[in-house]
């Protein structure tokens, strides 16, 4: 006789891992299932974990948990072929308690994650796919696993099994990703002595740096790389939109290398040696891409629920919420032991409700109008650098004469009209 | 211990005791090269890969016999993975003695404290059938534990074993097939006694989920020293332990090897012909014909 659960959670990342926490300290019988040889075995990101919606899980989880470094520094650099326009914001208040961010290397963080939601009583297996969701008279009552008597029933299953979600496309949420609502990044870990790196970006060991590389990091296309600073090593990676890679040709490991050895970058990585490669597809749709979010017996957490917003580079912490809110909802629906797609629909209105309906309703066209409209990454960014190559470098021209030499750059091709159309059309975006 | 007395009020049903170990994944182990020393947080932790199949071997004779599978290992207190692991593939029960005490054993005195954990098992349970090893941890490769455990309980060892192929009850015996080397020997043996068995015994099958679930839940009763009976401390860890690691160094790497095919006949002669051919190969560091 098959074993029924409260919940069976599909998935132990961020949002799987937050769902069975929630559930498993108030009491109900969970049930979490990875696939891969343990939580974080599999699990890829550029390495920033946000402290706020991971304390709202667990308070105070920065005593415990096996974090890199807060980060003090946000770097932002307008990259073109050998020169670059950079602004940064350095806080040494984020150095401190309560912080700001860490960076983190998930493999650890997530074993240590799910470790606290079995303290908390969830039963985790790993090493076991879920090839299915058992559905009976429309309702998802269970999972089946690719184990010998391989079925485990549960009231409610809660899908947070990633940006490719097989589960949630079996039972019709959503189709096939397109490319342009995925970003496909790259990674890799690189070994660095801890002096070095406090050397190089100018840190002490309880101080991490993140960098965000925008322009010729990614050859004009739509997307980013970006530096950051563990405690004795160094996440480096690029991402663009799948179509972005398709449209400009590229390869993501010779993007890659491009990035690594780039004349701006490589001082930062020099003699440092790679110790893991990861490669992972990211949901960048955003608001648009949202795909159904619940059914009967049936809840979608995470990634799979395509739930990041690519301009911040924010998807753990919405994948933390999302998961929590699941179990709220979870609880609720269990006082009514009523678990139609009508009670379970409260999540979909929390979602909605909280920032990470409000940021990506904010964002809902920005990697469209971006993907759209190539002159951002292509045009401006080396146009920026032009010009305050022409306004910085001393050689004998007067400066009102170069500053309308730097404003025809802008308009010559477009006209005046046309930047203030771009202008106002980044502007309308992130507004 | 006598022979008698371990198998002592044994009725029809199988009791089987595997005795395994944790052992760091020395396919990805790398070695320190200033201390020639394993690089132990190099490597994640796994159940010794002979003891799994040890572990199914036992789980197979309990289906077909009935009875009881029990796990036995000494380790630190993360080793209590390495006995979830055995309960996924069917083991019933897991015991792990550790304690610091036991910390930095050879095989003698690895054999030794086991023995004792043996003993307390056997009275909790009623005696033993038959004890089960891999034929040797992966990270030491010595194969010694089993076998100074059989020696201490005064029970019959057999190494190398490829197949069970017969296990009476009634009679008390066993038959088994021993790996050698241009073959197998059909051995029987009277029982209780201890298998070390090698890979080609089984394939380890993927667990089924309702396994999972009990692994998952599980938790191996620790025992320390102080939970054990009449032990000579003297004999525990480093203390009971003669052996002396002198050096350690990864072997060269040695190129060009060229492996014969054949039996052993043909294996020899074509050794034997690339030998009078090569007479470079007997040549002497001086460069004199030995």
């Amino acid at each position: 006789m098959p074993e029924k659960f409260d919940v069976i959670v599909v998935g132990a990342g961020p949002a799987g891992t937050s769902c069975a926490y929630t559930c498993a300290k108030n009491g109900l019988k969970v049930l979490l299932i990875e696939r891969g040889e343990f939580p974080g075995a599999k699990n890829v990101m550029g390495g920033i974990l946000y402290r706020k919606q991971m304390e709202e899980i667990i308070p105070e989880f920065w005593k415990e948990a096996p974090l890199e470094r807060p980060v003090v520094e946000q770097r932002f650099w307008f990259l073109d072929k050998e020169s670059m326009v950079t602004t940064s914001y350095k806080a040494l208040e984020w150095g401190k308690e309560p912080f700001n961010n860490f960076t983190v290397l998930r493999a650890k963080f997530d074993k240590w994650f799910a470790s606290k939601a079995v303290e908390q009583g969830a039963v985790l297996i790993n090493e076991t796919v879920v090839l299915e969701c058992i559905v009976e008279d429309g309702k998802v009552v269970g999972v089946r696993t690719d184990r010998p008597d391989g079925d485990v029933y549960a009231d409610v299953v809660v899908l947070a099994d990633g940006v490719n979600s097989l589960l949630a496309k079996s039972l019709g949420f959503h189709k096939e990703w397109k490319p342009e609502e995925v970003a496909l990044t790259v990674m890799e870990v690189m070994k660095l002595p801890k002096k070095v790196i406090n050397e190089r970006f100018n840190v002490n060991d309880d101080q991490g740096v993140s960098v965000e590389i925008f322009g010729d990091s990614t050859k004009g296309a739509l997307g980013t790389a970006f530096l950051y600073t563990n405690k004795d090593s160094l996440n480096i990676g690029v991402g663009t939109t799948l179509s972005g890679m398709i449209k400009k040709k590229m390869k993501p490991y010779e993007l890659l290398e491009y990035v690594k050895e780039h004349p701006m970058i490589k001082p930062y990585i020099d003699g440092a040696e790679t110790e893991e490669y990861l490669a992972h597809l990211i949901p960048e749709g955003g608001y648009n891409s949202v795909p159904k979010l619940v059914g009967d017996g049936v809840i979608v957490t995470g990634d799979a629920a395509q739930l990041v917003n690519a301009i911040h580079r924010e998807g753990s912490n919405m994948a933390m919420t999302s998961g929590r809110l699941a179990a709220e909802t979870i609880m609720r629906a269990k006082e009514s032991e009523d678990y139609s797609e009508r009670t379970l629909d409260y999540y979909r209105t929390a979602i909605y409700d909280s920032f990470i309906g409000k940021d990506l309703k904010k964002y809902k066209d920005a990697t469209h109008v971006f993907e759209e409209n190539p002159q951002y990454f292509e045009q401006y960014i080396p146009l920026m650098n032009r010009a305050m190559g022409t306004f910085f470098t001393v050689d004998g021209t007067p400066k009102r004469e170069k500053q309308s030499k730097i404003i025809k750059s802008f308009t010559g091709k477009n006209g005046r009209l046309g930047v203030a159309k771009d202008l106002y059309r980044a502007w309308r975006v992130v507004k | 211990m006598s022979l008698e007395s371990i198998s002592e009020g044994r009725g029809k049903k199988l009791n089987i005791l595997v005795c395994v170990k944790q052992v760091p994944d020395t396919k990805i182990i790398k070695v320190n090269p200033k201390t020639n020393t394993l690089d132990r947080s190099s490597a994640p932790a796994i159940l010794n890969p002979y003891d799994a199949h040890a572990v199914q071997e036992a789980v197979r004779l309990k289906e077909i016999h009935g009875g009881k599978v029990t796990v036995l290992s000494m380790g630190p207190p993360q080793a209590k993975e390495a006995i979830k692991k055995c309960v996924e593939i069917g083991a019933d029960e897991g015991f792990l003695i550790s304690d610091r005490r036991f910390a930095g054993a050879d095989t003698l005195a690895t054999s030794y404290a086991l023995y004792k954990a043996v003993q307390k098992l056997m009275k909790q349970d009623g005696g033993i059938d038959l004890i089960l090893c891999g034929k040797h941890a992966i990270d030491g490769d010595t194969g010694q534990t089993g076998p100074g455990i059989a020696r201490r309980l005064l029970i019959p060892p057999l190494t190398n074993v490829i197949k069970v192929a017969e296990v009476n009850l009634e009679d008390r015996k066993i038959q088994v097939h021993r790996k050698i080397e241009d073959g197998y020997e059909l051995i029987e043996s009277a029982i209780p006694c201890l298998l070390t068995v090698e890979k080609e015994i089984n394939e380890v099958e993927y667990s089924p989920l309702p396994n999972m679930l009990k692994a998952a839940r599980y938790t191996p009763i620790v025992w320390t020293v102080d939970d054990l009976e009449d032990v000579d401390i003297k004999q525990l860890g480093l203390k009971g332990s003669p052996t002396i690691v002198g050096k350690m160094w990864p072997p060269a790497k040695s190129e060009g090897a060229q492996i014969l095919a054949g039996d052993s006949r043909e294996q020899v002669r074509e050794a034997v012909s690339i030998m009078l051919q090569q007479r470079e190969l007997f040549k002497v560091k001086g460069g004199e014909r030995v």
